[in-house]
């Protein structure tokens, strides 16, 4: 019997990259074909080119072993072929039942029919193990029933190929058992791509796994093969013997201070981080982890409290005397808070230190000498980007990242460098890029506070953890003296 | 090479297509009249070009940012008034200015105070400023326009230096001078950073509130020159002076492909459309359109162009997001 789907040399050109060069995949009847690869491999433009959104350059796409002519998301639609992106489409202001049946409710005598839509939609939900009211708005789920509606909205024309891209990323793990549960039966009838970086759900869930690099396919293989050391392998292209850097760091003076801060989210918090140490805030989402380092930069409103940076104090509610002091913040919402989009990766990296390539501070910029230094850095951080002139957009997360580190390393009297959630969102290969380079700022003098929810990477990174809840300090450790279990308990 | 290089550039330049309009405007009127390409009437198209250039400057300055100010046709009436009244009192030209301008600062100042500390939208804040400017002028003067009592304040806005005319000088050193600070000063780089994304601009520690109290003050004093050099082509400060002339400086930035969500945008393409606003008017008026019809033409190609950016946005737009 043919493959469901095979697609041959395919090859996809956007201006400035090439995010497919020559990629064949083949997903066989009844299996679930885990895709996998770091931001920017080309697995987005893989599943958008089966989902007919993007038109390959070069390559054949054949359905059932027959050359099929797909270029239009409706065609695809038309051949089976489900897609739940990672952003949900959902409707918030329309009822579930709506957005299951968006653009195909059921009509009799010109009129919706609500009652056979209603019907219809409870069944479709029980498919998906969601019970609720066919009537809610899409707006007072939550984003987990969300995903399984769109889930449920795939499932209920034909489907025959379903491609899910990171569907458990906002799901509890009740939701994911039950959701996979759910792909286990649908295998029998349908084919499932699935899109993840979680390696612990590609290898309970796949049959087969197939790897992305730079547009290229590295290969693929059955998932019994593999285990999680090999994918990442296979994924980065080297060995990743220790994750987390290594690190005996001889720590100075407290560079920053902080001492009983209080804002509208944050109550009494007092720390303090030396120069050469990583400090890391641990806490559930919601402790004011955020807030604190916003509290701390002067973002947000301070009502007491005092913040020292080297023995200045840091007086007003303002960053710009914060950036002044040496405080640098790199905020966890890297898009909306980070980046200036329209800007280029040069104009990215250097806005935040201008001065120092400014005649007498605020004069001409010395043009060759911002392109050379920041050049260094760029390098140094191995950004991968074209040129400094390309708009930072275009980079991929982790990229985007290392520039706004590099905003900040780039000025020459930085001391304290605030990260929130440095690896949200990013690769596994950029990840550990990203904590080999916080190590080394470290070892260089600069006293980091980083903030993160993932547990294995505070553990990791850090030398003493303090850990939040409800917008104050409820415990600190040493590194030595923590363990996932203490800081969870404390967290609660 | 450097032929070649620069062919590239050009071709590939955001302006390019804009040129080639202004380009294919000036040509059409210069078929249907003769009049359009001699030199007297050439002059007279740059010099109405830079009463709106000047003021374009510091209008795309704010736009960048991510604000908008509807104050300036009214500061032209104001300042207008004041520079005569000024003028007629001190019997010198340079105070004049000088006095005007700081009038413009200050009308600039509360504009910007009340974007940043009062918190206040710019475009309903600048509207109110708007009104109670009008209002302001017309109080004072009774609606009766002043008249300028010394000599040789008229040659502000009518004279020549050598074979340019003065305001035109002024638009031309304005212009070299604020593109020089939008593109090689930090000052510039921030305008553009704080329009492209205010929040990222307030946490990477930029004076956020400080460039923009600062844009304002420059577009208002701008604002104020350009109401110095019209108050001295009228020899006099007339209270209606300036009526919708925040909406032709608008629509010349926008026409240029300055976007009104802040941080897209040259200085260069709004010099350029100011220019096809300017020559189109001019031509309408040589072939002895009625006014009424300008404004209706003025409305189409603004729509025109911006629909024609959207469009090119969004083909930008779709193969970004490709990636």
């Amino acid at each position: 019997m043919p493959p469901l789907l095979q697609l041959k040399g395919l090859v996809k050109r956007f201006p400035g990259v090439q995010a497919l060069r020559g990629v064949d995949f083949e997903l066989a009847n009844s299996e679930v074909h885990a895709l996998v690869g770091e931001n920017g491999a080309g697995k987005s433009t893989l599943i958008k080119v089966i989902a007919g959104v993007h038109r390959p350059d070069e390559g054949s796409y054949r359905i059932d072993g027959a050359d099929a002519d797909i270029h239009d998301p409706r065609q695809a639609m038309a051949a089976g072929i489900r897609v739940v992106y990672q952003e949900l489409e959902l409707v918030p202001d329309l009822s579930v039942a709506e957005n299951v049946f968006f653009g195909r409710l059921p009509a009799k005598g010109g009129r919706v029919d609500w009652s056979r839509l209603h019907a219809d939609t409870r069944d479709a939900l029980a498919q998906v193990g969601l019970n609720i009211d066919p009537r809610t708005l899409i707006r007072r789920l939550g984003i987990g029933p969300q995903q399984l509606v769109e889930i449920a909205r795939a499932l209920s024309q034909t489907a025959r190929v379903l491609i899910l891209d990171e569907p458990t990323s906002a799901l509890s793990p009740t939701e994911i058992d039950r959701l996979f549960g759910l792909l286990r039966r649908l295998r029998r009838d349908v084919g499932i791509i699935y899109v993840s970086h979680k390696l612990e759900e590609i290898t309970s869930l796949s049959d087969r796994v197939t790897v992305l690099r730079d547009g290229q396919l590295v290969g693929t293989h059955p998932t019994a093969e593999l285990d999680e050391q090999r994918i990442i392998q296979l994924m980065v292209g080297r060995e990743l013997t220790d994750a987390f850097p290594h690190m005996h760091r001889a720590h100075g003076e407290p560079v920053l201070e902080v001492e009983d801060l209080t804002t509208g989210r944050v109550q009494d918090v007092s720390l303090q981080v030396r120069a050469g140490e990583v400090v890391g805030l641990s806490g559930l989402m919601g402790a004011g982890r955020t807030e604190l380092l916003r509290a701390i930069i002067g973002a947000d409103r301070r009502r007491a409290g005092r913040v020292q940076v080297a023995d200045r104090e840091l007086g007003a509610n303002s960053t710009t005397k914060a950036r002044k002091l040496g405080l640098g913040l790199v905020p966890e919402d890297r898009r909306g808070h980070g980046i200036f989009a329209d800007m280029s990766v040069l104009h990215n990296a250097t806005i935040a230190s201008l001065a120092q390539f400014a005649h007498a501070g605020w004069l001409r910029i010395r043009n060759r000498e911002e392109m050379e230094v920041a050049g260094c850095v760029v390098e140094r951080m191995a950004v991968r980007t074209p040129s400094l002139a390309q708009a930072v957009a275009l980079l991929s997360g982790g990229n985007q990242q290392k520039v706004l580190l590099a905003r900040w390393l780039l000025k020459r009297d930085l001391k304290v460098l605030l990260v929130d959630e440095p690896t949200r969102g990013i690769d596994v290969g950029a990840r550990f890029e990203i904590y080999k380079l916080i190590d080394e700022l470290a070892d260089e003098g600069l006293a980091v506070l980083v903030v993160s929810s993932e547990m294995e990477e505070i553990l990791g990174l850090c030398d003493r953890i303090y850990v939040m809840k409800e917008g104050a300090i409820t415990a600190e450790f040493d590194r030595a003296d923590a363990d996932q279990e203490s800081l969870l308990s404390a967290a609660l | 090479m450097i032929p070649n290089r620069l062919v590239h550039r050009l071709l590939h330049a955001e302006q390019t297509g804009l040129f080639l309009a202004l380009a294919l405007l000036c040509i059409v009127i210069g078929s249907l009249t003769p009049v359009f390409f001699t030199a007297v009437n050439l002059a007279n198209v740059l010099r109405d070009a830079a009463l709106v250039a000047i003021a374009a400057i510091g209008m795309v300055m704010i736009i960048l940012q991510g604000e908008i100010d509807l104050s300036v046709g009214s500061t032209q009436a104001v300042v207008g008034i004041v520079a005569v009244y000024l003028l007629n009192t001190t019997e010198s030209v340079a105070l004049a200015l000088l006095l005007s301008l700081c009038v413009g600062a200050a009308i600039g100042v509360v504009n910007g105070l009340l974007v940043t500390r009062a918190q206040i939208n710019s475009l309903i804040a600048t509207l109110g400023m708007m009104a109670i400017l009008r209002g302001t002028a017309m109080v004072s003067t009774g609606a009766v326009s002043i008249q300028a009592k010394v000599d040789g304040f008229v040659e502000v806005g009518t004279g020549h230096l050598g074979p340019i005319p003065v305001p035109v000088l002024m638009a031309a050193v304005l212009f070299a001078a604020f593109w020089f600070v939008l593109h090689h000063t930090p000052f510039g780089r921030y305008i553009y950073a704080i329009g492209g994304n205010r929040e990222a601009a307030e946490l990477a520690g930029l004076p956020v509130q400080r460039i923009k109290v600062t844009v304002f003050v420059i577009g208002a004093m701008l604002a104020s020159l350009s109401a110095f050099i019209l108050a001295s082509r009228l020899n006099s400060g007339q209270p209606n002076a300036g009526l919708g002339f925040e909406l032709q400086v608008i629509a010349a930035v926008v026409l240029g492909g300055i976007s009104l969500t802040g941080g897209i945008g040259t200085l260069v393409g709004a010099l350029i459309g100011v220019l096809i606003l300017t020559v189109l008017n001019n031509g309408l008026v040589l072939l002895n359109v009625s006014s009424f019809y300008h404004d209706i033409a003025r409305g189409f190609v603004i729509i025109l162009a911006v629909y024609l950016d959207t469009r090119r946005r969004r083909s930008l737009a779709r193969r970004q997001a490709g990636h």
